[in-house]
């Protein structure tokens, strides 16, 4: 089964008098299960609205969202993702623990209800990100990285078979920034779970995704989507930083940097 | 990855810092005292009239008795009659009752208060209705009120139940208790709205849970940093509009009915009224540090925001 299927949508949001602005328009894209897909474009193509439209914060005006063979609203109700935006957003009356356990508290139903299980389920989530020690400490003495690992953490709580994740690097240095993405690649390794990633930054696109998807603003459209095959996630984290300097990543760098400097010119599906 | 910041909680008020702040409070109240005598001392009997204006009050012992003959004066009994008890007393055993009516008045405000910002936050529409009404409530003169509210008691008959006269005064005071408590806490529950992007919003609606669930995980604990100093200005209120209540209903046992009656023969005993005006500074602070032992229980709630 696939993950998201997004066939045709639109949205397009009112401007009070006449025509509305087109945020989006006659988006069509697929995710497989597992699958890691970037969403990149200039500010305002919109990426993030895509992601919205995905995850039912916003609704299409036109076609249709579906997330694992679901409408998106009951996707969303069944708690079958898990999000994180450039905020980590977290609560800071609540321990580092106690924010990750929020979902599991919110939505017992899963399966996660009682205390023990969400303590046990917390603590195997902040060793994977890295924070065993600390948590029992409250947000605002962690620094931003260390904030953003929590949120991932927090939306793999219910072990969702899709993330979705708005950004979550773009308020960190760059070293952090690619710590993280080590780290994203290793979690997405040990869940297997598919991702839709927005991303403004080339290089990151294409370290991260199996495919790019290239968007253009005015308005908000797909141009182009570019297939990256430098192997799976656990190939990918066992080269390290190799992998970032191999010959083959950066010329997925460049194609991709092409198609987004060419714009409108590029509307055909380039392959690789 | 290491912290950025100290991973120990930042510790409250050390010693020394709580022992400067309370020399500085002394300070203060010695400063004033000074000021009181140094004002008396200097400016002459009539003050300072320019004219026909007089700019600066008079300084009579009447006007204004020094401070030691007000300290004298309230080791004194309370009237000539034989088994009276010390000014002191009295005044304080008036400020414990004036303290305890405004407390109740406090509770029934806040109460009120919190339940009309629920309204306010849940149902937008209630928010354009109500909102311009709870402004508006705080223009009514209370003098013209309190009388009103005393007489509606007056009548009310539920079962066995007795209407007390202070009860009236009491709702006079949740009255002005109650508008800085609704229009802190809308501000505090809606201020996820505000946040930038609302992105613990979003979180929640991510989540798939309702209304109400967002409103205990979220907008109450969101709205605690708004909500203190709306409590705190309700105490105030809450003492202010006790005591003008005692007046204008003519209550007795407080201090306000106290301050009225001294007053009344300020000419012969002036040292006299200052007794209760004193106590009325003690009940708000009484009140002041009431509110402060909330805030304790509340500081987790208090800690700076985070992306």
């Amino acid at each position: 089964m696939t993950a998201v299927v997004v066939s045709g949508a639109g949205r397009v949001f009112d401007g009070g008098s006449g025509a509305g602005t087109v945020a989006l328009t006659d988006v069509d894209l697929t995710v497989g299960e597992g699958e890691l897909v970037s969403l990149i474009g200039p500010s305002g193509c919109g990426k993030s609205t895509l992601l919205r439209l995905i995850a039912d914060l916003d609704a299409p005006t036109s076609g249709s969202v579906a997330v694992f063979g679901k409408t998106a609203e009951r996707a969303r109700k069944d708690q079958d993702y898990g999000i994180a935006f450039q905020q980590a957003g977290l609560l800071p009356w609540r321990s580092v623990r106690a924010n990750v356990e929020l979902p599991m508290q919110l939505r017992g139903a899963g399966g996660l209800s009682g205390r023990a299980e969400r303590a046990a389920r917390s603590a195997e989530l902040l060793a994977l990100v890295g924070l065993t020690d600390f948590a029992d400490h409250r947000p605002h003495q962690l620094s931003g990285g260390m904030q953003q690992r929590v949120a991932i953490a927090r939306a793999l709580a219910r072990s969702p078979r899709l993330l979705l994740m708005d950004e979550p690097f773009g308020a960190l240095d760059e070293m952090t920034r690619e710590r993280l993405q080590d780290e994203l690649l290793r979690i997405r390794a040990a869940t297997g779970a598919a991702v839709v990633f927005v991303t403004h930054s080339i290089a990151e696109a294409v370290y991260l995704s199996d495919r790019v998807v290239v968007m253009s603003p005015r308005p908000g459209r797909v141009v182009a989507t570019l297939d990256v095959p430098l192997g799976g996630p656990a190939d990918r984290v066992a080269r390290g930083i190799g992998l970032r300097e191999d010959p083959a990543y950066f010329e997925r760098v460049s194609a991709v940097r092409e198609v987004l400097h060419s714009g409108d010119a590029a509307s055909d599906r380039v392959s690789s | 990855m290491s912290p950025s910041r100290r991973s120990s909680p930042p510790r409250r008020s050390s010693p020394p810092r709580r022992l400067s702040r309370s020399l500085a409070g002394t300070a203060g109240v010695l400063a004033l005292a000074a000021a009181w005598e140094a004002y008396k001392a200097l400016v002459p009997d009539d003050g300072w009239v320019l004219g026909e204006v007089r700019v600066l009050p008079r300084t009579t012992d009447v006007a204004m008795p020094h401070l030691w003959d007000m300290a004298a004066r309230a080791a004194e009994p309370l009237t000539s009659a034989p088994d009276s008890p010390p000014l002191w007393l009295a005044t304080l055993q008036g400020a414990g009752f004036t303290l305890g009516v405004s407390a109740v008045g406090w509770v029934v405000g806040v109460t009120f208060g919190l339940l009309v910002a629920v309204l306010m936050a849940r149902f937008v529409p209630a928010r354009a209705g109500l909102l311009p009404w709870v402004v508006l409530s705080q223009t009514v003169p209370l003098i013209a009120i309190a009388p009103l509210v005393k007489r509606w008691g007056a009548q009310l008959e539920i079962g066995t139940f007795d209407w007390q006269d202070w009860m009236s005064v009491a709702v006079i005071a949740s009255y002005l208790a109650f508008f800085p408590v609704s229009v802190g806490a809308l501000r505090g529950f809606t201020s996820p709205d505000a946040a930038a992007d609302g992105v613990r919003l979003d979180l929640f609606r991510a989540y798939g849970v309702g209304w109400w669930t967002t409103f205990w995980r979220l907008r109450a604990p969101s709205s605690v940093p708004y909500l203190l100093p709306a409590l705190r200005l309700a105490a105030a209120n809450a003492v202010v509009g006790t005591v003008v209540a005692e007046v204008s209903t003519g209550l007795r046992g407080g201090l306000g009915r106290m301050i009225v009656e001294f007053g009344a023969s300020a000419s012969a005993d002036p040292a006299k009224q200052w007794s209760p005006i004193a106590g009325a500074v003690l009940v708000g602070l009484a009140a002041t540090g009431l509110v402060a032992l909330v805030a304790l229980g509340l500081r987790r709630y208090q800690s700076g925001d985070v992306a």
